[in-house]
């Protein structure tokens, strides 16, 4: 056959499309299960580690159950929504909703006998999606541990937030002010003030990431108030 | 084919695998692939990665490429070589998912940067088109080991200076918040150069490369 004819080129595309995607489909339909695996032990190791309980992937999934004691999702008024569970939540797609549509996701864990609260986090930075958790005390208003991931921020600048440097200064911060009024915590330009209970230092060079930051964590904590107060 | 020219490893074959180490390297001599060596040599470990990930997708998509060479309708090349790049880095990605989560995790952006590469193209269109599969096997492991090479010397240096470490590791002591503090150089006052970070100097590395390959070898120097 003529390989410069319409017939013979429209055949090749063809054929080569149908071979392409019978293989592709094949690959990421195989590999799903294990993908999805790796996704939900992530998920888990993220929770434990805003608690203190460092593990690899593989014992997070052993552990969640000994730490995590209930997996709650929330109406927006603070009460507990029985019928959804929690962990199965997609926060990507759970932010879309109107505010008293959407189901809010908290962890109880309990370590040496504390209670502690952990509370899933989704946002926007420069490029892409951020994500995080962030963990209460038992007083509902100290945090004792954060972590956040991130899609696609520019590396070595705004990627930096998923380093514990930048993660570590949450520790110990307070979410609520003296008057007990929700004030959250922000990342500042500049560097924080020392005794600033609400600030932490933003990334030189990824203020939008920072401000991400910022806005995720005070846009998803201010759901939580009612729970937070009520309870 | 190889017994056209005498065997499978013959002076001609040797040169497709050792040519783009340096007479002919697609990054300092063709410029070719600039764009991913700015983006991706911040650190030494997602280099090494992003390099051993372009040395798959070149080899396979050279021999494939070149497997079909006479039956690939002329008007339809590039898409074809497209096609068949873009399916390679979509199985290297979901690999990667499942089997290197946090490979994958260090890589995601940068895995689908794999299929602007120019020097896969350039290699496709200009090789394994014309070539049998051996050649186009040696001709991608050669300008992938070129490529890499390149890639994982500039992200050596990047990472050093930017952030003083090396794969993630502090070689050059811990730097505390004070210098009293801190261990290694930084006890002495030695401070990262946060420039080494952008992509700037990425680009000025290269150049520092190229300066360095000529300044050895001769014939590469244009009159």
């Amino acid at each position: 056959m003529d390989r410069n004819s319409n017939v013979y080129t429209f055949l090749f595309a063809i054929i080569m499309i149908i071979i392409v995607a019978s293989g592709l489909a094949f690959t990421a339909t195989t590999l799903k299960p294990l993908q999805a695996e790796n996704v939900r032990k992530e998920k888990m190791q993220n929770i434990l580690s805003t608690i203190g309980v460092d593990v690899s992937r593989d014992e997070a999934s052993q552990l969640f159950g000994d730490y995590i004691k209930q997996e709650l999702a929330l109406f927006p008024d603070g009460t507990v929504n029985d019928k959804v569970d929690a962990f199965k939540l997609d926060l990507s797609k759970e932010v879309k909703k109107d505010h008293d549509k959407q189901n809010y996701p908290v962890y109880q864990a309990e370590k040496d006998g504390k209670t502690y609260y952990v509370i899933p986090l989704y946002g926007a930075g420069l490029w892409d999606a951020l994500w995080g958790y962030i963990a209460l005390d038992s007083d509902k208003n100290t945090i004792v541990g954060a972590s956040f991931d991130h899609k696609s921020e520019t590396p070595g600048l705004g990627a930096e937030i998923n380093q514990s440097w930048f993660e570590d200064q949450y520790i110990g911060k307070k979410i609520f002010d003296k008057s007990n009024e929700f004030v959250s915590v922000k990342a500042v330009k500049g560097g924080a003030k020392a005794d600033d209970m609400h600030g932490v230092d933003a990334i030189s060079g990824g203020t939008i990431t920072s401000d991400g930051v910022s806005m995720m964590v005070e846009e998803r904590l201010k759901n939580y108030v009612p729970y937070l107060k009520n309870n | 084919m190889a017994e056209e020219n005498g065997g499978l490893f013959s002076k001609q074959n040797r040169a497709l695998l050792i040519d783009p180490l340096d007479d002919n390297n697609p990054i300092t001599v063709q410029v070719l692939g600039i764009c991913s060596a700015l983006a991706i040599t911040v650190q030494l470990k997602p280099a090494i990665v992003m390099a051993l990930a372009v040395l798959f997708v070149l080899v396979f998509s050279n021999v494939i490429v070149s497997l079909l060479r006479n039956l690939i309708p002329n008007r339809i090349r590039i898409i074809v070589q497209l096609l068949i790049v873009a399916s390679l880095v979509i199985i290297v990605d979901q690999v990667l998912k499942a089997y290197a989560y946090d490979v994958s995790k260090e890589l995601s952006v940068f895995v689908g940067l794999i299929i602007t590469n120019c020097i896969i193209m350039g290699r496709l269109e200009a090789f394994a088109m014309a070539n049998g599969p051996w050649k186009a096997f040696l001709d991608g492991v050669g300008n992938a080991a070129g490529y890499g090479f390149i890639l994982i010397v500039v992200a050596f240096f990047r990472e050093l200076l930017g952030s003083g470490k090396l794969m993630g590791y502090e070689v050059l002591g811990h730097k505390a918040k004070t210098v009293a503090e801190s261990t290694g150089l930084y006890h002495y006052g030695y401070e990262n150069n946060g420039f080494m970070l952008l992509s700037p100097m990425a680009l000025i590395t290269v150049g520092i490369i190229i300066w360095l390959q000529r300044s050895k070898n001769r014939k590469l120097i244009e009159n």
